[in-house]
């Protein structure tokens, strides 16, 4: 095949792959930039996302699409209270200090991502998509083996995927919309800025604290809910997303909304581009030692405001 | 007795006390003691950086599969003997602790730990990308033949428990001495004030470095230690979960306490152990008792003891 349609294969996916990473390094970005801490743990409320959507269309199952919703619901909100629970009962105790709170966290991810080995077991499940209509655009698919093998034209893509992508998008402009014009955004920004004088003028912050906690893991598990059609659930699947979500905070800027968004963007294709072009572990390789640099050489763009 | 005085009788003793184990345990407990003792070792190299100079590092399975992988490839490849290849492990996990020190020191607190977690990936991922030598996940097994060392077939349980009890006894005296030298001192003023070490005119960056460089090659001495005690060299070693490990060793033994990394060790070796035989979910312990830590006991076991009894204790 000629480069072109390579080309614009590769971009298609990694706009699916941008939009997921949007979704999941959102969340992370929300909560350092109001909160400052890492959260390690991030990854396993992306997984959870994944097994409860399994969970619940399985539960549900007399029409995928009915289950996919129901999951796109449940999902998130399960996840997000769960995680304003742990915010409760760990990160609220150590009083949030930053290198405690990543320890803690660690211990987090084991425990969640133990948990599920033990009751939804180490096989990965799929997901129905509600609808999956293929589409007559050239299609290339790679498996484990990378780009070497070469599908003839032919293979459509799904009216799925092109979903996942507009359903990120509307999502994160809720989001926005959230933040920027409603009165739960301005409270979350005012603590954002300055949490002790957000505290005078009467915030309740370890409540916002546990609010935006909950809503970071609840934006992974969409993310999660959006992509198990695509993948499987599986109780690893956390890994690979937390990476990507650090890489994108990281080079976004932490804190910053826009930046995450930007980053996401151009991670997610730059990453589905370079796969389809060299190895995914190349392209994984490349990726973790650009943000190392990033991060060695323009420490600004990391913690511009927490660490000056 | 003055405390150093008591911090030697106290090094001695933990190793005599460890020889005497060896005639008293069972076959069984011995073999994993010399597993424990090779774990320690990184542990204490882990400890080093984290515990006295307060740089909490997520990327030291690199320094351990440097070690491990300069031990096994060059066994493998070059059919080098036991003790040049220890060697050549550690002279690997020297440049890359140097290279990843000198890049990774530029920052500081959160940005530190996210560098070594990144360029320890880039090790583990670099490890996948040259399966063809390295075999990836699967790893390669170093033949019983090739583990010989000066007529010691370090095989044999009694030959490996010396070889586990050698290499950790010279570790624990060199970190019992660093600990006490004006080096060792100069690093815990680092940790407890940097800006007010820098003031006072020492080179902060200088020693940071001297820091990571030898808690690298110790923790690289580990790695291949246990590819030549153990017989095996693979890229799990490599994974992140080999980094969080020795972080949790430190974490529950004592940080900035000598002996913390051999009790954090072997505690939570044997809580492992255990739990494996009832559920194959057995990180699930290592994060429940990260948890715990955190909210309970950050100080850890034997730092506890320093604080309600043993104030002396290095």
């Amino acid at each position: 095949m000629d480069f072109g349609p390579h080309f614009l294969i590769a971009s298609l996916e990694g706009a699916i792959t941008a939009a997921i990473l949007a979704l999941t390094a959102m969340g992370l970005s929300i909560v350092f930039g109001v909160m400052r801490v890492v959260n390690v743990a991030h990854g396993e409320f992306y997984m959870l996302g994944a097994v409860i959507a399994w969970w619940v269309a399985h539960l549900i199952g007399i029409h995928p699409a009915l289950g996919f919703v129901a999951a796109l619901l449940l999902a998130p909100l399960l996840v997000g209270v769960l995680a304003a629970a742990a915010d409760k009962l760990i990160l609220q105790k150590i009083g949030y200090d930053p290198d405690r709170t990543i320890v803690g966290t660690i211990g987090l991810l084991y425990i969640i991502q133990q948990s599920t080995l033990m009751t939804f077991g180490p096989d990965a499940r799929p997901v129905q998509p509600p609808f999956n209509t293929r589409l007559s655009i050239p299609w290339f698919e790679f498996g484990d083996n990378g780009f070497e093998i070469i599908w003839p034209w032919g293979l459509g893509t799904t009216s799925y995927k092109l979903f996942v992508i507009f359903a990120a998008i509307v999502i994160l402009t809720g989001l926005w919309a959230v933040m920027t014009r409603t009165k739960i955004g301005l409270i979350m920004r005012a603590t954002q800025q300055d949490n002790e004088m957000a505290r005078a003028f009467g915030v309740p912050v370890e409540r916002v604290y546990a609010w935006v906690f909950g809503l970071g893991a609840a934006l992974a598990a969409a993310g999660a809910v959006l992509v198990v059609p695509i993948q499987q659930a599986h109780y690893l699947m956390g890994g690979d997303p937390l990476l990507l979500s650090f890489i994108v905070v990281i080079i976004g800027g932490l804190g910053s909304l826009p930046g995450t968004v930007i980053a996401a963007i151009f991670i997610g294709m730059s990453d589905g581009i370079i796969s389809v072009f060299f190895s995914p572990t190349l392209a994984k390789i490349i990726a973790t030692l650009v943000v190392a640099m990033v991060l060695v050489f323009r420490p600004q763009g990391l913690l511009g405001k927490a660490n000056p | 007795m003055t405390d150093t005085r008591r911090s030697q009788a106290l090094h001695a003793g933990v190793i005599l006390l460890l020889i005497a184990l060896f005639f008293v345990l069972p076959a069984y407990h011995v073999g994993n003691l010399a597993r424990i003792l090779v774990l320690a070792v990184y542990a204490m190299g882990y400890n080093l950086l984290f515990g006295y100079t307060g740089l909490l590092s997520l990327g030291h399975a690199l320094f351990f599969a440097a070690g491990m992988y300069g031990l096994g490839m060059t066994m493998q490849f070059f059919d080098l003997d036991p003790a040049t290849a220890f060697g050549s492990g550690l002279i690997a996990a020297l440049v890359v602790s140097a290279v990843v020190g000198f890049l990774a020191l530029r920052t500081s607190g959160v940005a530190f730990m996210i560098v070594t977690l990144m360029f320890a990936q880039a090790g583990y991922l670099t490890i996948l990308y040259f399966g063809e030598y390295t075999r990836g996940d699967e790893g390669f097994v170093i033949q019983q033949a090739e583990r010989v060392f000066a007529g010691f077939d370090l095989t044999g349980p009694t030959e490996r428990y010396v070889a586990a009890l050698l290499l950790f006894s010279v570790c624990f005296s060199l970190i019992a001495y660093i600990v006490q030298s004006p080096f060792g001192r100069s690093l815990v003023a680092i940790r407890e004030n940097e800006e007010r070490a820098k003031m006072l005119g020492y080179d902060v960056v200088r020693h940071k470095l001297k820091a990571v460089i030898i808690s690298g090659v110790m923790s690289g001495a580990a790695g291949a230690g246990y590819a030549l005690l153990f017989g095996y060299a693979g890229a799990t070693f490599a994974t992140v979960q080999y980094s969080i490990l020795p972080l949790l060793w430190v974490l529950l033994g004592g940080a900035g306490v000598t002996i913390g990394p051999l009790i954090g060790t072997a505690f939570m070796f044997y809580l492992i152990d255990y739990s494996s035989s009832i559920t194959t979910a057995y990180m699930l312990v290592a994060g429940v008792v990260l948890v715990l830590l955190t909210l309970f006991a950050p100080q850890g076991l034997a730092g506890e003891i320093r604080k309600r009894a043993l104030p002396w204790l290095p």
